[in-house]
């Protein structure tokens, strides 16, 4: 079998054409689609993840190797849905009602994506009874809320309260992020998480899927 | 050096202005509403805020029009009127100026990074020529780019606000990284101050992201970086929700406690951004003045 460390590479130096080229080649070599992803994709975010964090990356390196992951990704994807394999989870991600920043939002939903998760983005200025139907009718079972604002952050308070009233707040995890947001608001309003950056959400969201419901 | 800008700086340290936001919220703007259709919806309060400024000392206020590029207000339904909201805001914080301070249109970031590709570098051009030209046409007598992580929008927007003919400011945020002297982008102050200064920009500044205390050692890396003047607005420290209400903790004699080591690292125009009033442009008066 192929090293596919080559593959690991070019997503960590962000390089989209390796990483497509790359993943062609290992499928038509016959290696596992889910092999290719959990070990050496999924891996490889990883480490631009705790490059992200130990300030060796900033926001650019993460977007390029964002888009070398998922434009291998693209080419994986119809051959892990054909052997039936499942995302570690469905996170349905979004900025909260009022606020109409994405930046930050698209950033956490590219490293989820990296990390595995499959992402319902709702986009921005989303009610609470979005993330409802979010669960109800695609299964999520983890929302993420974005808020830019210290006006909009109420709103994270709001649609928790929403999942709760809808009665569905036990089949999901809630995770929050934003500038203004910290660990003590999301204690405050029961948030089951909070990250304070787009790599250290996809450990939380991994912590949050294998804990008991 | 632009005759303005040296007139200005003649006599020392330049007194700028606090931020809008809070002030419109506590006067009645919504969360998530845009604070820049109500130069259009409410000019009276906006006014009021501008004034409070010039009440305050400030010798430069700015616009309520960071928020006013084509860009954001399309978010908000309201991109048809994108002209007369810049042309308005300028209108309104001359009115407010009158003869005692000067007005320094603002313009922020798209909100859209060029490197998702949602937008083009054309794109961007257009609109902030749109928004730079609009400002220029309501009166404002300089320009300043803020708040900006990318130098490559920020090159754009500095280049559109140069193509007026007024003056210009360009200001980035320094929020990140382990010393917090990167952008989001990973910008390095002597990065900025070089990038910038090529651009074209008349003064080169840092905004928003953190607390005064912070900018002290940015302001000295700039001012080492580059020959033009500095411009330092920082935030009343970082906001703390307290019953649902963000609240900045740094007190207005706090801010202007550090006044004097900005001056020292090379700062020309100091005001305060998220979280500051006219009470810290007060203070900072009083502190430079003494």
């Amino acid at each position: 079998m192929e090293d596919l460390k080559q593959l690991y590479d070019a997503i960590v130096e962000g390089n989209a054409n390796k990483a497509k080229s790359l993943t062609t080649d290992a499928l038509a070599a016959g290696m596992d689609p889910q092999d290719i992803l959990n070990k050496y994709m999924i891996p490889a975010m990883d480490e631009v993840g705790r490059l992200f964090e130990i300030n060796e990356y900033f926001v650019p390196e993460l977007l390029i190797s964002a888009r070398a992951m998922k434009s291998a990704l693209a080419i994986l994807k119809p051959r892990l849905t054909a052997t039936g394999a499942k995302p570690i989870g469905k996170v349905a991600i979004g900025t909260v009602k009022g606020d109409l920043h994405d930046i930050g939002k698209n950033l956490v939903a590219a490293m989820l994506e990296g990390g595995g998760f499959e992402i319902i983005d709702l986009g921005v200025d989303v009610t609470p009874e979005k993330f409802v139907n979010a669960v109800r009718e695609k299964g999520a079972n983890i929302i993420a809320l974005s808020a830019l604002l210290t006006t909009t952050m109420p709103s994270m308070k709001t649609t928790v309260e929403g999942l709760k009233e809808a009665g569905v707040r036990r089949q999901v995890k809630v995770i929050i992020g934003g500038a203004p947001v910290t660990q003590k608001y999301a204690d405050e309003i029961g948030a089951d998480g909070y990250s304070d950056n787009a790599s250290s959400a996809v450990a939380l969201a991994r912590r949050l899927v294998n804990e008991p419901k | 050096m632009n005759q303005l800008l040296s007139e200005l700086l003649a006599h020392g340290p330049i007194l700028t202005d606090g931020s809008w936001g809070v002030h419109l919220q506590s006067l009645g703007l919504q969360p998530g509403e845009s604070p820049d259709v109500w130069n259009l919806t409410h000019p009276d309060v906006v006014l009021k805020v501008a004034r409070s400024y010039v009440d305050a000392g400030s010798r430069i206020i700015l616009t309520n029009t960071f928020g006013a590029s084509r860009i954001m207000l399309n978010r908000h339904g309201y991109a048809d009127k994108t002209v007369e909201i810049n042309i308005a805001g300028a209108k309104i914080s001359r009115q407010a100026a009158a003869d005692k301070a000067l007005v320094f249109a603002s313009i922020g970031p798209s909100g859209t990074l060029l490197m998702e590709g949602n937008v083009t570098e054309d794109e961007l051009k257009a609109v902030f020529e749109e928004q730079a030209q609009a400002v220029v046409a309501g009166g404002a007598q300089a320009i300043v780019v803020e708040t900006m992580s990318d130098l490559v929008e920020a090159g754009i927007a500095v280049a559109a606000a140069r193509a007026t003919g007024v003056p210009v400011v360009a200001s980035m945020t320094f929020d990140s990284g382990k010393k917090k002297d990167r952008t989001m982008m990973g910008v390095t102050p002597e990065q900025a101050a070089e990038a910038l200064t090529l651009a074209g920009a008349d003064v080169i500044g840092a905004n928003c992201g953190q607390g005064i205390e912070g900018y002290v050692p940015i302001c000295e890396r700039l001012h080492a970086a580059t020959g033009l003047p500095i411009w330092i607005k920082p935030n009343a420290g970082m906001p703390e929700m307290i019953d649902g209400k963000a609240v900045y903790k740094t007190t207005p004699r706090e801010f202007a406690s550090y006044a004097k080591a900005l001056v020292e690292a090379g700062a020309s125009f100091i005001g305060g951004c998220c979280g500051s009033n006219p009470e810290f442009i007060r203070e900072i008066a009083s502190r430079l003045l003494s």
